[in-house]
């Protein structure tokens, strides 16, 4: 006899297909829908046009905020989108997952006077989504300066690197480590959050102003060196972002179940079914940020039916924001704090759960205080940070100048080589955001097309 | 509790709103639910002479503009009088009079300006047992082309000659409603008054044309690619109207006549507010046509309410209040010294009040402070103009505070007098000087 829905749901262990298909359907939708033409303009009416808005200056990419509001209030959607990209040529996708809790809207006056600011992020995405449904394009290249750029990464920051050089007019080739473009917004953020292949489509939008030629399964490494580029190109820019992954630092080697959350995440992305996709009945992420967030809640929405997150200091200092807890929390995360890990529980070679020190700080410092707690986990994912990674470190680390084991760079991209530039998480900038790493490469263009001209 | 029940020129009704002359009171069906609804009075839509119907248009009546949120702020209407049979319509205004006999039954005619039409339709109406009639030589679209509404609204004498033809044929109180489309509403009341009319109502709807479609550029509403002027009322024109009303509150020539205030009426205080200024009770149109008849309820509570909360027992504690305290710009004091003050406290820090300040008037408020943003008037600038209080999205948080007698206007360096002073004997006023 076939298992009932029940039965699947509870299988112990780690398994596929434990919920049914329209159920995971409805759990993988639009975590925000975006809002229709006349919400858009009861949103837009709230509005105030503020003076030297501070929305504006809390935005990394400073998009006029102001203006293409008022734009929609008005009915010129297409005057919006332009707005909003030619500031941010990634706009659409930054609508979606940026942080605007703790950017624009967190700025807005509207969240100081009565706690609810105007939903800048939904009014970006409604401009956004309606000139890439018309596929209208804003910008066009200038006449050809005959340079040769290389940007290595087709990530958020290599994509509006290379957009802005284009614009200037000069020939861009993006090398790209995977088989696709798109960087952590094809990778890296939750299903939920970017719906209906949109970073793929973003990435057309982006790249049909041409003069942009990406080579896939280009990774950084012995054939591909920075000598090699810079010898190839009048100038390089770096956005591989990091492709390593911070151990969870426990003796002895790690049993099977133990995972990284950015390979679940992307996972999750690439399948076309997600039911095929295996998950733990109990799962523990380790970590804080907006990776473990995303992690936990998929794993809950793939039908697990305990998640928990622990992160080893105050759930204060977790790199996601309230925001993003709460929405793990109205998943049915829980969010468990002042845990570090100490040793994996297995069974038949298999990790059967974790048990993790209790910590608290001391003179501001974090100690273990000695006592333990053991959580039963069929599946352990790290999400601890992530790094450049040993390929990348390796082929960088004589010829470049590194800081914390980033690219250490000035406010412009500019690197400790005259031609090399870089920008996003591979670099000691910024806060691993979309919209950071959209802004640093925009900018490391301007800075680029300078030199070149000088 | 207050006594709101209402006594206009004898016309007796359990409060003062009343519906106004318009498609809301067009039929019996329409006038019952309105008093169901408790509505006061209704004025029967405009009946025109004996003959074949009026004809409409069979494409849009309305046109609109709107607010946040789609809230309707103005609409406007290329409607005419009733297009249903005369003998129809005074036969359903006897039939609920006679149901209705508390309630107030006004019947609107507009006949052609010819005495006999006139003395040939009074009969008829009263002996429906109406209360009353209201002239209707306000209409701006349609009927004025045919010389009637507006066109006889707009020339004082036909006023005047067409209201003594009703009163010599009539015993029922006659009202003469008044367009606003004219230079000054005191020539036209002053008319009706000179004919002998027992009230005025005003205002009827403002010609307009309420907007272009930017695809076929027809005007709104648009018939077949053509669009007429219309009748604008709603919200948007309640200032035109009470600013009408009080003219003709404080009037030498009109002081005194009764007014039955009409114009962007929506809610109690609005009511409340033609009160003060001289009108003798209200109707209502667009509001009811916005938001259904239930809206008198609370157009009663708050009333009611507002004059429990004031200690006003009757209407007649109300009616023209303000009225004396409309006056001319010359007699204003010129010795009253405001500033603006923001309250730091509950400032959101928009920055509107200064932007507005800097780029369109006087300068006088900061937008930083030690490299932070802060806004802050500085009162050597401020001239009390009030537009920082009015684009201030924060209600109450910038105020106007009067500098008192004694002290030193930081503007003008000089001490504030307490003698109220105006214009007529300002020493820059060249009429003094002619004078002398």
């Amino acid at each position: 006899m076939a298992a009932s829905a029940f039965e699947k749901r509870m299988r112990d262990g780690v398994a596929a297909g434990r919920l049914k298909s329209d159920e995971l359907k409805n759990n993988f939708n639009d975590v925000h829908p975006p809002l229709d033409g006349h919400e858009a303009l009861v949103a837009s009416d709230r509005c105030y046009f503020c003076y030297d808005a501070p929305c504006v200056t809390a935005c990394p990419t400073a998009i006029d905020i102001p203006q293409f509001i008022r734009e929609i209030s008005t009915g010129n959607t297409v005057g919006a989108a332009e707005t909003i990209l030619e500031q941010n040529i990634l706009g659409g996708m930054c609508a979606r997952v940026c942080p605007t809790e703790t950017l624009c809207e967190q700025a807005c006056v509207r969240e100081l006077a009565e706690g609810k600011p105007v939903q800048i992020g939904l009014l970006q995405r409604f401009a956004t989504d309606e000139v890439m449904t018309q596929n209208k394009q804003f910008f066009e290249r200038k006449p050809t300066t005959g340079k040769s750029i290389a940007v290595v990464g087709a990530g958020p920051t290599g994509l509006a690197c290379a957009h802005r050089l284009s614009m200037h007019g000069h020939n861009v080739t993006i090398y790209e480590a995977r088989k696709k473009p798109g960087g952590l917004n094809e990778f890296g953020i939750a299903a939920y959050k970017t719906v209906d292949n949109f970073a793929q489509k973003e990435v057309d939008y982006v790249t049909a102003i041409g003069g942009i030629n990406i080579k896939y399964n280009e990774p950084i490494g012995p054939n591909l060196n920075l000598d090699k580029l810079r010898k190839d190109h009048d100038a390089v820019f770096l956005g591989m972002g990091l492709s390593g992954v911070n151990a969870l630092g426990l003796k002895g080697k790690e049993p099977e179940g133990v995972m990284d959350a950015v390979d679940f995440i992307a996972q999750l992305r690439q399948t076309k079914n997600k039911g095929k996709i295996a998950i733990g009945r109990r799962i523990v992420v380790i970590g804080g940020g907006m990776t473990a967030v995303d992690c936990a809640v998929q794993a809950k929405l793939l039908g697990a039916e305990e998640v928990t997150i622990c992160y080893r200091r105050g759930q204060s200092q977790m790199n996601a924001s309230r925001y993003e807890q709460e929405l793990a929390a109205t998943h049915g995360v829980i969010i468990r704090d002042w845990l570090q890990p100490q040793k994996l529980k297995t069974k038949s070679g298999a990790v059967s759960g974790i048990t993790l020190e209790y910590t608290h700080t001391e003179k501001k410092k974090l100690v273990g205080t000695g006592e333990t707690i053991t959580l039963e986990a069929d599946q352990v994912f790290r999400a601890i940070g992530q790094t450049l990674g040993d390929e990348n470190s390796d082929v960088l680390e004589n010829e470049l100048k590194l800081d914390h084991g980033r690219i250490a760079t000035r406010e412009d991209g500019a690197t400790s080589l005259d031609d090399v530039w870089a920008g996003g998480d591979c670099t000691n900038m910024g806060d691993d955001l979309t919209v950071t790493a959209v802004a640093q490469g925009r900018d490391a263009a301007e800075s680029i097309t300078k030199y070149l001209n000088a | 509790m207050a006594d709101i029940s209402n006594n206009f020129v004898g016309i007796k009704s359990p409060n003062p709103f009343w519906l106004a002359s318009a498609p809301p009171t067009d039929k019996a069906y329409n006038v019952e639910r309105a008093f169901k609804a408790g509505w006061g009075g209704v004025v029967w839509k405009t009946l025109g002479e004996e003959g074949p119907p009026i004809v409409n248009v069979n494409g849009p009546r309305y046109g609109a503009i709107w607010g946040a949120d789609r809230r309707l702020l103005g609409l406007n209407n290329i409607e005419l009088i009733t297009d249903r049979d005369l003998h129809l319509n005074l036969r359903e205004i006897k039939e609920v009079k006679a149901k209705w006999p508390d309630r107030a039954m006004i019947v609107s005619l507009m006949v052609p300006c010819e005495e006999q039409a006139w003395k040939s339709i009074l009969p008829l109406v009263e002996e429906t047992g109406a209360d009353g009639i209201e002239l209707n030589f306000g209409c701006p679209h349609g009927m004025s082309e045919r010389g009637m509404g507006a066109a006889v609204g707009q020339v004082p004498e036909y006023i005047e000659m067409v209201t003594r033809w009703c009163k010599q044929t009539t015993r029922m109180p006659v009202i003469v409603k008044l367009t606003p489309n004219i230079s000054d509403i005191r020539y036209p009341a002053r008319a009706a008054k000179a004919g002998g009319a027992d009230a005025v109502s005003l205002i009827n709807t403002v010609s307009s044309i309420v907007s272009v479609n930017l695809d076929d550029f027809s005007p709104e509403p648009s018939i077949d690619g053509k669009g007429s002027h219309g009748g604008y009322c709603g919200p948007a024109v309640k200032p035109i109207a009470l600013n009408m009303v009080a003219e003709i509150g404080r009037d030498e020539e009109t002081v005194g006549l009764p007014i039955s205030g009409i114009g962007g009426i929506t809610t109690w205080r609005d009511a409340a507010e033609f009160l003060a200024l001289g009108a003798g009770n209200v109707q209502v149109c667009t509001a009811a046509m916005t938001y259904g008849f239930k809206i008198v309820e609370e157009m009663i509570s708050g009333l009611e309410a507002w004059m429990d909360s004031k200690g006003h027992r009757t209407l007649d504690d109300v009616i023209g209040r303000a009225t004396p305290n409309v006056t001319d710009w010359q007699y204003l004091n010129l010795n009253y010294v405001t500033k603006a003050k923001i309250n730091q406290d509950t400032c959101i820090k928009c920055g509107r009040c200064h932007i507005a300040c800097e780029d369109t008037s006087h300068q006088a408020i900061t937008n930083m402070l030690n490299g932070e943003r802060h806004f802050e008037v500085i009162d050597e600038e401020c001239v009390g103009c009030n537009l920082c209080v009015n684009v201030c999205p924060v209600e109450s948080c910038i105020t106007m505070e009067q500098v008192p007698a004694g002290q030193m206007d930081a503007r003008t360096g000089k001490k504030v007098v307490k003698k109220y002073s105006n214009w007529t004997e300002h020493p820059n006023n060249p009429s003094i000087v002619a004078a002398e």
